[in-house]
């Protein structure tokens, strides 16, 4: 029988692997990916107790971040794609215009 | 008799024309032509005027015209309250002023003729330049005697004054004319002053400038017997005024040097006419006067000093017409004691007779001046008898004249003198008589000098002869040679000569006058009836017409009986109370008369004596009391106490008050300046180092502490997202832990 307490292990290991991609890695379209991932976590458990409890609210908000995700994928890419036409690269540590 | 404003007017034109076209346009002839025209036409309308007035009652001889009105009326205050200042432009004729415009214009047009000739050798621009200063002057001085009110007789009495300064100073190329031109000048203006407050007084007072007016008001104000009033500073400071164009201590130093101007203007203004404007005005104040009793002194004491002084200067000066200049502020100075005993009448009988006679010696001298060509010391002619025999007579006539020889002019005016001095004032009598004795003394000795005796001259080129000895026209050692007379335009000096016709004319008309003018007043003693005595009277007495017609009409005949009785009363029954009335019988003031002949007769003599008898004399005279010589020819030594005392006290104190500006004014100025630029170096400093240090510290700082807090800001977004995930779990911990 699959408990909430498996999907909160599966949503919680979800978003720490996210958030750990995103401090660690130098590649921004991987860090971009890696907060998909955490997006998806908390998707998984608006769903979760959305099921448990029989309110349909968790599943509409599901979709909300879903569609909020969709938006800041493209929004997101088109920034990085243009970065790229400008410093030919996608390293992280290369985007430090605004510094000081 | 309302043309009499013309009568100043047509000199005035002759000058405009003479002045604006003439010295561009005219020939001499035509210039010297339309002066002498216009004098001719105003000596007519003067006549006119002087028969219309002598056709009128003996109480109402006075006309006015009024021609327009000069300053409108203006609220000023005065002691009564707030008046109106307006002056009309107006003219008056009364017997004083129609005594005075017929010796304006009588011995002007004779002198304007005699300068045709005399003047003949000035260039023509100069001759036409010369008289049209001689015509405005007439035009001045007939203003100063016809104006109806102070201002407009101010108005001409600074006109004669510059004309006089012009007329001085005509060779204004040598230095010492255009000196004594400004000597003059800035002498008269000393005296203006005195005249000009007088009349400020005089309006503050009465709350009017018109002569009648004035007169009538003063008239009605008591006698300042006891206390020195308003009435005595009014005619005090009127009587400086007169001091200075009338030549009286202590401003009379101006006249003697300007004999430095052409001879005939000398006897124009500086003999018969301008000199003589101080007196007219005592005596157009008459009413004044007479009721300042303290101020009369003061004016009688002057006259008879001046007339002392000057006298005995006049008894040892080799200048011909330095003679004759002191021999004028001693007669004038004669006047003023006529003017201080309140002879009024007398006085302006003697100005007349005066204007005559000495317009004619100064004439004359211009006559030997030209015969000598150019020279004026005495000492270098002698003899002139046979080569000017015209000038002679004439000369000896304005001579014995002038010493009071009966029966001509002098005679008469100064022996109505020195009886109302006699009958007022003993010691002003005595010196006065002191004086008589030096005219006579000084003036035949100028012609001792002059005519008599033997030629003492340089020689002269014989005409027609090349002699070896000749003498250039101009006189260059001669110190007070004119530089633009002598030449004659004639080529070399021929010795002396009579002069043209122009000049001998003019001396005979005035020898004719100054024969005669004296029969206007033959005293009541000698079987006269001194009708010039009557005739002015109306002139020096106040006219209460208007308030009391009856009573004052009785006051001015009994006025007139008491004189005809008498014919010594000083002044009329107005002005009696204020003197002591004195009486004198028809003997004593025959006796008085035949001592004053003697007197001019004991002169005479002892000159012919000293100068033509025995010359060795004068000599031994001056050898002996060398020291009292010395102080005469050096005039007292007044014009060097004045250089020392008056004009040097000036500049002293000009370049003292300059000092004071230069380092004082200036200093607080320059000081000023320099505390400004400092005290704005100092602001500057302020400025940059403290205010702009603050500033500046400010921003140090912050660019300082920026350093510590900018190393937060690496750049690297996982630092912030790190940063970010520590403080999401440091909230939270405190969130679970508290």
């Amino acid at each position: 029988m699959i408990t909430p307490a498996h999907y909160t292990v599966l949503s919680a290991a979800l978003f720490i692997i996210g958030m750990i991609g995103v401090l660690l890695r130098r590649n921004i379209i991987v860090i971009f990916m890696s907060i998909e991932l955490m997006l998806n976590a908390v998707n998984i458990n608006l769903v979760a107790y959305s099921s448990q409890l029989h309110n349909a609210v968790g599943q509409v908000f599901a979709i909300f971040v879903i569609c909020v995700a969709a938006a800041e994928a493209a929004i997101g890419l088109g920034i990085i794609l243009a970065f790229y036409r400008n410093k030919e690269t996608v390293n992280i540590d290369e985007m430090n215009l605004m510094r000081w | 008799m309302d043309f009499i404003w013309l009568i100043p007017i047509l000199p005035g034109v002759g000058a405009a024309l003479n002045g604006v076209f003439g010295i561009r346009f005219f020939s001499k002839r035509a210039s010297g032509l339309l002066a002498c025209t216009t004098m001719a036409a105003a000596f007519v309308l003067a006549v006119a005027g002087f028969v219309q007035l002598l056709g009128l009652p003996a109480d109402s001889r006075a006309h006015d015209v009024t021609l327009f009105t000069w300053i409108p009326p203006i609220a000023l205050q005065t002691a009564g309250g707030i008046g109106t200042f307006q002056i009309p432009w107006s003219f008056r004729l009364d017997p004083l002023a129609a005594v005075m415009i017929l010796v304006v214009t009588g011995v002007g047009f004779l002198i304007h003729v005699y300068s045709i000739g005399y003047m003949a050798d000035e260039s023509r621009g100069a001759y036409a330049r010369y008289f049209s200063y001689l015509n405005l002057f007439c035009f001045f001085m007939l203003t100063l005697v016809l104006g109806a009110n102070f201002l407009v007789m101010f108005v001409g009495w600074e006109g004669v004054g510059l004309c006089s300064y012009l007329l001085i100073g005509y060779w204004y190329e040598k230095k010492s004319a255009s000196d004594a031109g400004k000597k003059a000048f800035i002498a008269n203006r000393i005296g203006d002053w005195g005249f000009l407050i007088g009349v400020f007084l005089i309006f503050f007072t009465f709350g009017t400038l018109d002569f009648r007016a004035v007169a009538n008001a003063a008239g009605a104000m008591p006698v300042e017997t006891a206390h020195f009033g308003t009435l005595s500073l009014i005619c005090l400071l009127l009587f400086i005024g007169a001091t200075g164009k009338s030549a009286q201590i202590p401003l009379y130093v101006w006249l003697p040097d300007a004999m430095e101007g052409p001879t005939p203007v000398s006897a124009l203004i500086h003999a018969a006419t301008m000199v003589t404007a101080g007196v007219y005005m005592v005596g157009r104040n008459a009413v004044l006067f007479s009721h300042a009793p303290m101020t009369m002194e003061i004016v009688a004491i002057v006259g008879v000093l001046t007339a002392l002084m000057a006298a005995s200067i006049g008894l040892v000066q080799n200048d011909i017409k330095r003679v004759l200049a002191y021999s004028t502020v001693s007669q004038l100075g004669y006047m003023f004691v006529a003017m201080g005993v309140g002879a009024f009448a007398a006085g302006a009988f003697h100005l007349m007779t005066h204007a005559f006679f000495k317009a004619l010696l100064f004439l004359c001298s211009g006559a030997v001046i030209h015969a000598m060509a150019g020279e004026q010391d005495m000492r270098k002619m002698g003899g002139l008898k046979k080569h000017l025999p015209v000038t002679y007579v004439t000369m000896l006539i304005g001579t014995l004249a002038i010493a009071g020889i009966p029966p001509l002019s002098g005679f008469f005016s100064k022996d109505e003198i020195l009886l109302n001095a006699f009958l007022n004032n003993k010691i002003v009598w005595t010196l006065a008589a002191v004086t008589a004795l030096m005219t006579a003394f000084y003036m035949y000795r100028l012609i001792s000098l002059t005519f008599l005796g033997a030629y003492r001259g340089p020689a002269w080129e014989a005409s027609g002869s090349k002699a070896v000895h000749e003498v250039p026209a101009h006189g260059p050692g001669a110190p007070d040679t004119h530089a633009g007379h002598g030449g004659h335009g004639h080529g070399a000096w021929h010795g002396p000569h009579e002069a043209p016709r122009t000049m001998t004319v003019p001396l005979i008309a005035l020898a004719v006058g100054a024969v005669f003018a004296g029969f206007v007043g033959i005293p009541a003693v000698l079987g006269g009836g001194n009708a010039i005595e009557k005739f002015l009277e109306p002139s020096f007495v106040a006219e209460h017409r208007v308030a009391a017609k009856g009573l004052v009409g009785a006051e001015l005949a009994s006025a007139r009986d008491a004189r005809a009785e008498t014919s010594s009363a000083p002044t009329s029954s107005a002005e009696a109370s204020a003197h002591e009335k004195a009486e004198m019988s028809a003997s004593g003031e025959f006796g008085l008369m035949l001592f004053s002949v003697f007197l001019g007769g004991l002169g005479i003599w002892v000159a012919y004596r000293f100068y033509v008898r025995r010359p060795e004399i004068s000599e031994q005279l001056a050898a002996r009391f060398a020291g009292a010589h010395r102080v005469l020819t050096n005039k007292y030594y007044v014009d060097e106490f004045y250089g020392a005392t008056v004009v040097n006290g000036t500049l002293g104190s000009a370049n003292g008050l300059w000092a004071v500006d230069r380092n004082v004014v200036d200093g607080a100025v320059n000081g000023s300046g320099w505390f400004t630029i400092f005290t704005s170096w100092v602001s500057g400093l302020i400025d940059k180092y403290i205010v702009d240090g603050l500033v500046n510290l400010v921003g140090w700082i912050l660019e300082r502490s920026s350093f510590v807090f900018r190393r937060a800001q690496t750049g690297l977004i996982q630092n912030y997202a790190l940063l970010m995930l520590v403080g999401v779990f440091v909230f939270v911990t405190y969130l679970l832990l508290r």
